[in-house]
C-alpha cells in the first residue's frame, strides 16, 4: 500500500516540463515536493497566484500571501498575482494543464463527488466545481476505501456530484487507474498489493488487461 | 468632489437592515476589517452577505454571524467556521453555496454591465437546479446572473483621494471585482495618499468604481494557517 507521500510521488511522475498545475488541498499539495530535478512546473493557486513557492522561513510569514488552503506561502521569481475572476478565467479557458485534487467518491464514468455530505458536512465546493468542469486533465489523489472500508471507486456516486465525466486518472493507496469508457482500468499496483485485493475493494467496473506492473520507488 | 471619509463608522453610516453587501477577501486575507468592526458595532441585521468565505468563529464575518446579523450568506467555502455550520444545519441561516469562479465572475459582470454569462461550473450538480442550460460547441453551460449589491466593502493596500486602488499579493482576490460591483463601494486602505502619488500605470481599480475611501486603522491581519519551513 502507498503512503500519502508515495501517492504524491507517483502523481509527480505525470508532470512534464513547463506545465501549469493546480494542486488541491491534502495529498495533492504534497506533489509539489516531488517535482523532478531540472523540471520547471508553475503552480497555480486559485486565490490568485502563479508561481507559488514553498512555505516561508519562520518569521517571514506574510498574511497577504497565502495559498488556496489559507496557508502562508511564498512566490517564486517569475510569478504573478491576479484577481479571482482572472484566476478562474485561466482555469475555464483551459490554460491550466493539470489539476490534482482529492475526492470522496469517483464513479467509473469519471463523475466526482467531493464537496458535501448531506446533513453532516457542509463546507462548500470552493473552486472544485470550476476546476473539474474545465480542466483538461484531472488526476484524483485519494485513499481507495473510506474509513469504514467501503470502496470510493463506485459504479455511481452516492454523494452530491461536483462534476460529470471529468476524472481522467486516479492514484490511490492501492494502484493507478485510468478512467476509460469500460470503467477503471488498472495500470499499476502498489507494492505488495494483488489484483485480487484491488478487485475486491473496487465497487465500480474494473478493467484488468494482462500482467499489471508493480510500482517501484 | 470628496470621497474621503474619516473612518469606517462614517463610511458605512447609511447601511440599513436587510441590505445586500459584498465583502472582499479570501479566508481572512484581504478582508475589510474596519468595515466589519463598524457593522458589528452598528448592529444592522437581516443582511445578505456575498463573500467567498464566512470568516472564522471570532474574526471576520464570523463576528457578524455570532451576533445574528446575517440572514443569508452567498459563499463558495465556509469550512472554517463552526458557528456558521451550526446555524446552517439548524436552519437559522440561509446559505447559497456557489462555485468560486462563478462567484468571482458574477461580481465582475456587475462591474462590466453584463447581466448574465454562461459557465460550465456546476453542470449536472445541485448548483444547476432551476438554471438555464445551454449547449455551446457540444458542451453544456449554466446561465448565471450578475450580482446586485447595495454596498461593496473592500480592502486595498494603497488608495488615493480619487478612489484609485492598488492591492497587495493574494489580498487582491475578490476585492477589485467587488469594488466594481457595488451600487456604493466603500474602500478601506492601509495607506491613503493624495491624488497623483500613485502611478496611474499600476492602478488595479480605477477610482470611478469607488465612492468612499478611508484610512484604515489597527489591522490585525490574522493568519488562518501559519505554515513555515526550517532554514537549511
Amino acid at each position: 500500500m502507498l503512503t500519502k507521500e508515495q501517492i504524491a510521488q507517483r502523481i509527480a511522475r505525470e508532470l512534464r516540463d513547463g506545465m501549469y498545475v493546480n494542486l488541491g488541498i491534502g495529498i495533492p499539495t504534497l506533489v509539489a515536493n516531488y517535482v523532478p530535478k531540472g523540471m520547471t512546473i508553475i503552480l497555480q493557486s486559485e486565490n490568485g497566484m502563479l508561481g507559488m513557492g514553498p512555505f516561508p522561513y519562520e518569521g517571514e510569514e506574510d498574511p497577504d500571501l497565502i495559498n488556496a488552503g489559507k496557508q502562508t506561502v511564498t512566490i517564486l521569481p517569475g510569478g504573478s498575482f491576479f484577481d479571482s475572476a482572472m484566476s478562474f478565467g485561466m482555469i475555464r479557458a483551459g490554460k491550466v494543464d493539470l489539476t490534482v485534487l482529492g475526492a470522496m467518491e469517483v464513479a467509473d464514468n469519471g463523475d466526482i463527488a467531493n464537496w458535501k455530505i448531506p446533513g453532516k458536512m457542509v463546507k462548500g465546493m470552493g473552486g472544485a466545481m470550476d476546476l473539474v468542469a474545465s480542466a483538461k486533465n484531472i488526476i484524483v489523489a485519494m485513499q481507495h476505501t473510506d474509513k469504514a472500508g467501503n470502496s470510493k471507486l463506485l459504479p455511481k456516486c452516492t454523494l452530491p456530484i461536483t462534476g460529470l465525466r471529468c476524472v481522467k486518472k486516479i492514484v490511490t493507496d492501492l494502484g493507478v487507474f485510468d478512467v476509460t469508457p469500460h470503467g477503471f482500468k488498472l495500470l499499476e499496483r502498489a507494492p505488495g498489493v494483488t489484483v485480487e485485493e484491488i478487485r475486491a475493494k473496487t465497487a465500480g467496473r474494473l478493467v484488468v488487461e494482462g500482467d499489471v506492473v508493480e510500482m517501484s520507488f | 468632489m470628496n470621497k474621503v471619509f474619516k473612518n469606517a463608522e462614517e463610511a458605512i453610516h447609511d447601511i440599513k437592515d436587510g441590505m445586500v453587501l459584498m465583502l472582499g477577501g479570501f479566508g481572512l486575507c484581504g478582508i475589510p476589517e474596519n468595515c466589519i468592526a463598524a457593522l458589528v458595532k452598528k448592529g444592522v441585521k437581516n443582511l445578505t452577505c456575498i463573500s467567498n468565505n464566512a470568516g472564522v468563529d471570532d474574526f471576520g464575518i464570523g463576528l457578524m454571524l455570532k451576533q445574528r446579523q446575517v440572514k443569508k450568506m452567498i459563499s463558495s467555502y465556509v469550512g472554517e467556521n463552526a458557528e456558521f455550520e451550526r446555524q446552517l444545519l439548524s436552519g437559522e441561516l440561509e446559505v447559497e453555496l456557489i462555485p468560486q469562479g462563478t462567484l468571482a465572475t458574477r461580481c465582475m459582470m456587475a462591474g462590466y454591465g453584463i447581466p448574465a454569462f454562461y459557465t460550465p461550473a456546476g453542470v449536472g450538480t445541485e448548483v444547476a437546479e432551476g438554471k438555464e442550460v445551454r449547449n455551446f460547441n457540444g458542451k453544456d453551460y449554466l446561465m448565471e446572473y450578475a450580482f446586485d449589491a447595495d454596498f461593496a466593502l473592500v480592502k486595498a493596500w494603497k488608495g488615493d483621494t480619487m478612489g484609485n486602488l492598488i492591492f497587495k499579493d493574494t489580498a487582491r482576490n475578490f476585492n477589485p471585482l467587488m469594488a466594481m460591483a457595488g451600487k456604493i463601494t466603500v474602500a478601506e486602505v492601509e495607506e491613503l495618499v493624495p491624488a497623483g502619488e500613485l502611478d496611474p500605470n499600476q492602478i488595479h481599480t480605477p477610482g470611478i468604481y469607488v465612492h468612499r475611501i478611508f484610512q484604515g486603522i489597527n489591522y490585525e491581519k490574522r493568519i488562518e494557517q501559519r505554515t513555515v519551513r526550517k532554514r537549511d
